[in-house]
């Protein structure tokens, strides 16, 4: 272009932000729907969260899977069959590897490049700024779109907790190895699936084990009569029983395996089966009876060596693992494009398309009750779908969009949780695979 | 919508057995796609490790062969292939003769094959009885079929010892709807005029499903690999796919 001689005009190219699971998948699937693809990836290799070699990577030594093989796989690559039920985050690893090769994805892919800004230049194309994340100078692009895939687990959200600490104070994220809980006194808070598992390692490794949740959860079990607890779980959904019916199961369930963990000292949960996102851990009751783990309310303030509870008590932990999640960040969008004004929270139809900007899309920013992993891939076909839609049918496009956008926000999003950030991108599988089925449709192909 | 929700491998997912995959693999390996070839459920991965792997690995194609488990059913069948097929370095063509040609157009609907060829495909449920039901009343009407030298071999062939590695099990119940094949891959349909299995209709109507014609070798009997005449089908896949995957690139 002569007016604008130092942007790199990449046409009908899309400009694909991450290679890990959900960024590979979106390679893919723009690619077979006939897409040149430029990803940028600011780690030298994919994987992204599920590598443990990134500096961002929130696995730690043990990290197994909390959702079992069948229902966390590509739809379309199954995971070896001979696999366990619940992976360890290396064979998740080796798995997104294997995916990237068999479908050539590599070479589309620059590795150490950071997505710098992505600014959208009128009748939907972008200007990505990239930059080698060893520095050096930056390089503009123009793109037909741009798909963020830049995961939600890497940014560490930390509480606020008043007061000064004499001893260590990490966030779950620092934690990677059972070596950095042996034979101390270790207080972990947060009762979400990480928070849990960590309390158990501590309670194989460190000497005192203090686990401070805000409220009670359902704590299920990894297995329910030999079986997957969340293979057991879509059996319902697979007969469709009602919401009411499946609580009362699943309350049934509980007393039966997990049992009533008040007697330990846990809180009981103040909100119904379903309503929070599925905690699965069949060893935290275990410690729990064997007094491994001491159960504590929420955190008030540090006082030098010792820690307040909100039940007035003091205990002395001389290591704190905060377990309270991630933040999602796009720096690289202005707030305005996916509506993060305010409080950060993206506003997004089906958590994926940008309201205003039908070029820009988001994939895999879900916190679903099963693997992501197959979300993230129909999300992605979605948005190649749609995109190519929009090329060769604009007027059949603008239908769907017109229609999409009179579809409400509860259709798809389970609004029935705890109004938390943690809730933010709470969806049920079933529900939103629904949805996205329905979108697929009103998209396909006149033949 | 059943595409999406998938509540058969969610819930009762099957069970995994030791495959047996036969390999002749290219030195070197670049360039071509990998070939998995996938029999019916009596024969073998040998009855491609007779002439057709070999063959297609000496033009540059690393080429296997999966032999079916023992009596599966259609969907454990289709979990086979489409795992061998994720097992592979890259992204496989899919190769089905007979009933393993329909396991792999339900295997299409799940893997984004590189390309696929059904080779005298059991797709048509009424079409292919009724010819068995005229070529082999007796054999056919057992509980589990039989298929005789006549339907299955030209003259020529040492049919006496095919016939005897042959495991006969039950018949795979053909569904009604073809899946759409993931990723739209390349499809050809191959077969021969003269097949007492497929009736020349049956291939006319599958290749037509994917919006084509049948390549046709007269002459041929059902099982095209094992025939006197093994290497012109496999030398006309192979030439068809060298233009496909020059065509897509």
């Amino acid at each position: 272009m002569h007016d604008t001689p130092d942007i790199a005009d990449r046409r009908d190219a899309v400009c694909v932000i991450g290679a890990g699971a959900s960024g590979l998948a979106t390679i893919k699937n723009l690619r077979e729907h006939g897409f040149a693809v430029d990803c940028y990836e600011r780690e030298t290799s994919v994987g992204g969260a599920w590598n443990w070699r990134h500096d961002r990577s929130p696995v730690y030594a043990n990290t197994h899977l909390i959702s079992s093989r069948p229902l966390t796989e590509f739809p379309d690559f199954p995971m070896p069959d001979n696999w366990p039920d619940y992976p360890h985050h290396s064979q998740l690893l080796s798995y997104l590897e294997r995916y990237a090769k068999h479908f050539g994805l590599g070479e589309h892919i620059w590795f150490g490049t950071e997505v710098v800004s992505a600014v959208p230049v009128g009748d939907g194309r972008w200007d990505v700024t990239t930059r080698s994340t060893g520095g050096g100078s930056s390089r503009v692009q123009r793109y037909a779109a741009v798909i963020a895939a830049n995961g939600h687990n890497w940014s560490p959200a930390k509480p606020d907790i008043p007061g000064d600490f004499k001893g260590q104070v990490i966030h779950s994220a620092q934690y990677k190895d059972p070596a950095q809980l042996r034979n101390r006194k270790v207080l972990v808070i947060g009762g979400g699936n990480t928070g849990c598992d960590i309390a158990v390692e501590a309670a194989q490794q460190a000497t005192t084990v203090w686990h401070s949740t805000r409220r009670g959860y359902w704590y299920a079990p990894k297995y329910i009569a030999g079986r997957p607890a969340d293979q057991v779980n879509d059996r319902l959904l697979k007969w469709r029983l009602p919401l009411k019916m499946r609580q009362w199961i699943y309350r049934r369930t509980l007393a039966l395996t997990t049992g009533d963990l008040s007697r330990y000292g846990l809180p009981a949960p103040d909100h119904r089966p379903y309503e929070s996102h599925p905690i699965v851990n069949s060893q935290l009751p275990y410690y729990l009876g064997h007094g491994r783990i001491k159960p504590v309310p929420d955190v008030t303030r540090f006082a030098g060596g010792r820690v307040e509870l909100a039940d007035g008590r003091g205990i002395d932990p001389d290591l704190v693992i905060t377990a309270t999640g991630y933040a999602p960040r796009f720096e690289f969008l202005g707030p305005e494009l996916i509506g993060t004004e305010g409080d950060g929270r993206p506003d997004l139809h089906l958590h994926a398309f940008a309201r205003k900007h039908p070029t820009l899309a988001v994939v895999g920013l879900l916190q679903p009750d099963a693997g992501l992993l197959p979300l993230a891939h129909w999300q992605s076909v979605a948005v190649a779908r749609w995109l190519q839609l929009r090329r060769e049918d604009p007027v059949r496009a603008a239908a769907v969009q017109q229609k999409e956008s009179a579809r409400p926000v509860s259709s798809w999003s389970r609004r029935q949780v705890v109004d938390t950030r943690r809730h933010w991108f709470e969806v049920d599988h079933i529900a939103y695979l629904k949805s996205v089925g329905e979108l697929l449709h009103e998209m396909e192909p006149a033949t | 919508m059943t595409d999406l929700l998938r509540f058969d491998d969610w819930t009762s997912p099957v069970p995994p057995v030791e495959r047996e995959v036969l390999s002749r693999l290219v030195e070197g390996e670049d360039g071509q796609p990998p070939l998995l070839f996938v029999p019916g459920p009596g024969l073998g991965a040998w009855a491609f490790a007779e002439h057709w792997l070999a063959h297609a690995a000496g033009r540059g194609f690393p080429a296997h062969a999966l032999t079916p488990r023992a009596d599966g059913g259609l969907r454990a069948h289709v979990h086979d292939v489409v795992q061998t097929a994720a097992s592979l370095p890259r992204q496989a063509v899919l190769i089905g003769h007979g009933a393993g040609a329909l396991v792999v157009s339900r295997a299409l609907g799940r893997y984004p094959a590189r390309a696929a060829v059904l080779v005298a495909p059991v797709m048509d449920r009424w079409a292919t009885l009724g010819a068995a039901l005229k070529a082999n009343p007796f054999g056919t009407l057992r509980s589990r079929p039989r298929l005789n030298r006549k339907q299955l071999f030209s003259d020529g062939v040492d049919a006496e010892a095919y016939l005897a590695r042959m495991a006969f099990s039950r018949r795979l119940t053909v569904p009604k709807e073809t899946p759409r094949p993931v990723g739209r891959p390349p499809v050809l349909v191959v077969g021969s005029p003269d097949d007492r299995v497929v009736p020349r209709k049956s291939l006319d109507r599958v290749a037509t499903h994917y919006g084509g014609a049948p390549l046709l070798f007269p002459g041929m009997a059902h099982a095209l690999m094992l025939d006197t005449g093994w290497p012109e089908p496999i030398d006309a896949i192979l030439d068809w796919l060298t233009k496909e995957l020059s065509a897509g690139s």
